[in-house]
């Protein structure tokens, strides 16, 4: 069991929330601003970062109490536990030690779909090369640390751009430090493409042709030595620029389906939306042999009743405990006995949930 | 600054208070240990406060490889012994003291004092590298040993030095990275497994 038990205490719109889970999907619904979110964002706290909202520990404090957030839960046999006091950084706890968020990843994979992602494709690379590192981190744990030691070289480097220091011994050793982690980063996000890509099932939700998009970056290389020769060839511009023009943090995704290669961001909102959770669920089967929990927010927009039930249907059939919201019971219909339902509601400010059972 | 009249002197809360600011203790421990002093005052207290005074008189740091001494120079860089052709670099003197525990290193230290880094606005001269490398053309060294922290900011430094050395006659060698003696593989992370994978060597 990947996940059998989750405690809220003081999280966001939750005074207290005690759930036991087992292997059924939960779907989780109730009218806008009941909490429903707030328990997938919860789940998502059991990853290293802010969750699915992105949102800074203060923040996910319940308003006008000043007393911090808790949350327990019984991840893959291990006691987690995560929070943070009023004015302190998160902290987590697992089997009651103090560890770095860092070994979360190594506990549990957490994928989400939230509807801030509807945009993906239209909007900026910046939210695609996320989604991306998302995925990657997800199939690869050591991405993580990779992605730290690039980004603390690079604004290094980009310091000294900065400052119009001269040194080129300062610049070939940042260079090289970024040539090493930049080409792992690379390699690692084409290898989670193709796992990625080996995953899709087609039919109501396409299978998608996916590539990493050099920009104007040269954002594809993965061999160290010709990005750290691209760099010392590149510090005039760079200088000129101020910042570092080239590397794997100007990466972009790109998407296209279907047997004219349709491009995803020239596709109707539905076909978008089709096409995220074709990738998010092939994320899932790619980590079959890993505890997984897949959080959808707001799954049934955009999607008609036929792909909901065809939606319903593979998601039973994952290796993942899933976790879903929707503003009324009727959107879960087509998962009749198969999911658990938990009703939810406001209740004197706080939230309140009441599982159905029929 | 009122304090509870129980809670003795002025100079016994000021001491307190400059206590509790030390490496590893709070304002509970610093009253704890003040106490435990005043108990003591007669031998302990006495001895401690005339040590401190004679350490904070004469310390320095050697004006060769900046180890912390009471003379101009280190027992390490005086010691003829020790002059093997081999120098080690380090980023501090704690590292230095470290290595000096194993007693494996039988060569000579150099401490940088902190690590190369552009944000921190702490550049190669701030940390004496060009001393280093006056040293090293100096003093008929062979090799040159890179004892830095496995950060970005401690091989950027590992990097620029073997880099600025690049072309003279000294080997220059880092530390290898692995499993611990004594550790159990299930409980290293990822990167040290791989890193241990890497240099691994024949039996």
């Amino acid at each position: 069991m990947t996940l059998s038990r989750l405690s809220l205490a003081q999280f966001r719109s939750w005074r207290r929330l005690d759930l036991s889970l087992d292997a059924r999907p939960v779907a989780i619904f109730g009218p806008n601003g009941s909490g429903k979110t707030n328990i997938l964002e919860a789940v998502s706290m059991l990853a290293p970062g802010r969750g699915l909202r992105g949102a800074p520990a203060p923040e996910q404090a319940r308003q006008g109490l000043d007393a911090g957030w808790r949350i327990r839960a019984r991840a893959d046999g291990r006691a987690v536990e995560t929070g943070a006091l009023p004015g302190q950084p998160r902290i987590v706890l697992l089997d009651d030690k103090p560890v770095p968020q860092t070994a979360l990843a190594r506990l549990l994979r957490v994928i989400w779909l939230v509807p801030a992602m509807d945009r993906l494709w239209t909007d900026t690379p910046e939210g695609r090369r996320r989604f991306l590192d998302r995925i990657t981190l997800s199939l690869m744990p050591d991405h993580a640390d990779l992605s730290l030691a690039y980004d603390k070289a690079m604004r290094e480097r980009n310091r000294l751009l900065r400052d119009q220091i001269g040194d080129p011994g300062w610049y070939r050793a940042l260079e090289s430090q970024m040539a090493e982690a930049g080409g792992a980063i690379t390699r690692n996000r084409l290898k989670a493409l193709a796992a990625i890509m080996a995953h899709q099932q087609g039919g109501d939700f396409p299978a998608a042709r996916l590539v990493l998009m050099p920009g104007e970056g040269f954002a594809d290389d993965s061999d160290p030595a010709s990005i750290a020769a691209r760099l010392a060839s590149m510090r005039g511009r760079d200088l000129a620029a101020g910042r570092t023009l080239t590397g794997p943090h100007r990466a972009d995704l790109g998407a296209s389906w279907g047997p004219q290669d349709m491009p995803a961001a020239l596709s109707s909102t539905g076909e978008q939306k089709a096409l995220l959770l074709s990738l998010i669920l092939a994320n899932a089967r790619a980590l079959a042999d890993q505890p997984v929990l897949l959080l959808l927010d707001e799954v049934a927009a955009h999607l008609d009743a036929d792909r909901r039930a065809a939606l319903y249907d593979l998601i039973c059939a994952l290796p993942a405990q899933s976790l879903l919201s929707g503003t009324g019971a009727e959107l879960f219909e087509a998962m009749g006995s198969r999911a658990r339902r938990l009703a939810v509601h406001r209740e004197d400010g706080a939230s309140v949930a009441t599982e159905e059972t029929e | 600054m009122r304090h509870p009249q129980a809670e003795g002197s002025d100079d016994i809360q000021a001491l307190i208070a400059l206590m509790a600011r030390l490496p590893g203790l709070g304002p509970r421990s610093a009253r704890r240990i003040v106490l435990h002093l005043i108990r003591r005052r007669g031998d302990q207290m006495a001895q401690i406060a005339a040590l401190m005074e004679k350490v904070a008189q004469n310390s320095r740091e050697c004006l060769c490889c900046g180890n912390i001494t009471d003379r101009d120079l280190c027992a390490i860089c005086t010691d003829p012994n020790r002059a093997t052709g081999e120098i080690c670099v380090v980023e501090d003197v704690a590292d230095l003291w470290a290595l000096e525990r194993g007693g494996a290193f039988r060569g000579r230290y150099h401490v940088l004092g902190g690590t190369l880094s552009a944000l921190d606005e702490i550049g190669p001269e701030d940390l004496g590298i060009p001393r280093l490398l006056d040293r090293i053309a100096g003093e008929a060294v062979s090799e040159v040993i890179l004892a830095l922290n496995a950060t970005v900011d401690g091989q950027t430094t590992a990097h620029y030095i073997a880099d600025a050395l690049e072309g003279q006659s000294v080997t220059v060698t880092g530390l290898a990275q692995g499993v611990p003696i004594g550790g159990e593989l299930d409980y290293l992370d990822d990167g040290t497994i791989s890193a241990a994978l890497r240099a691994r060597r024949r039996l």
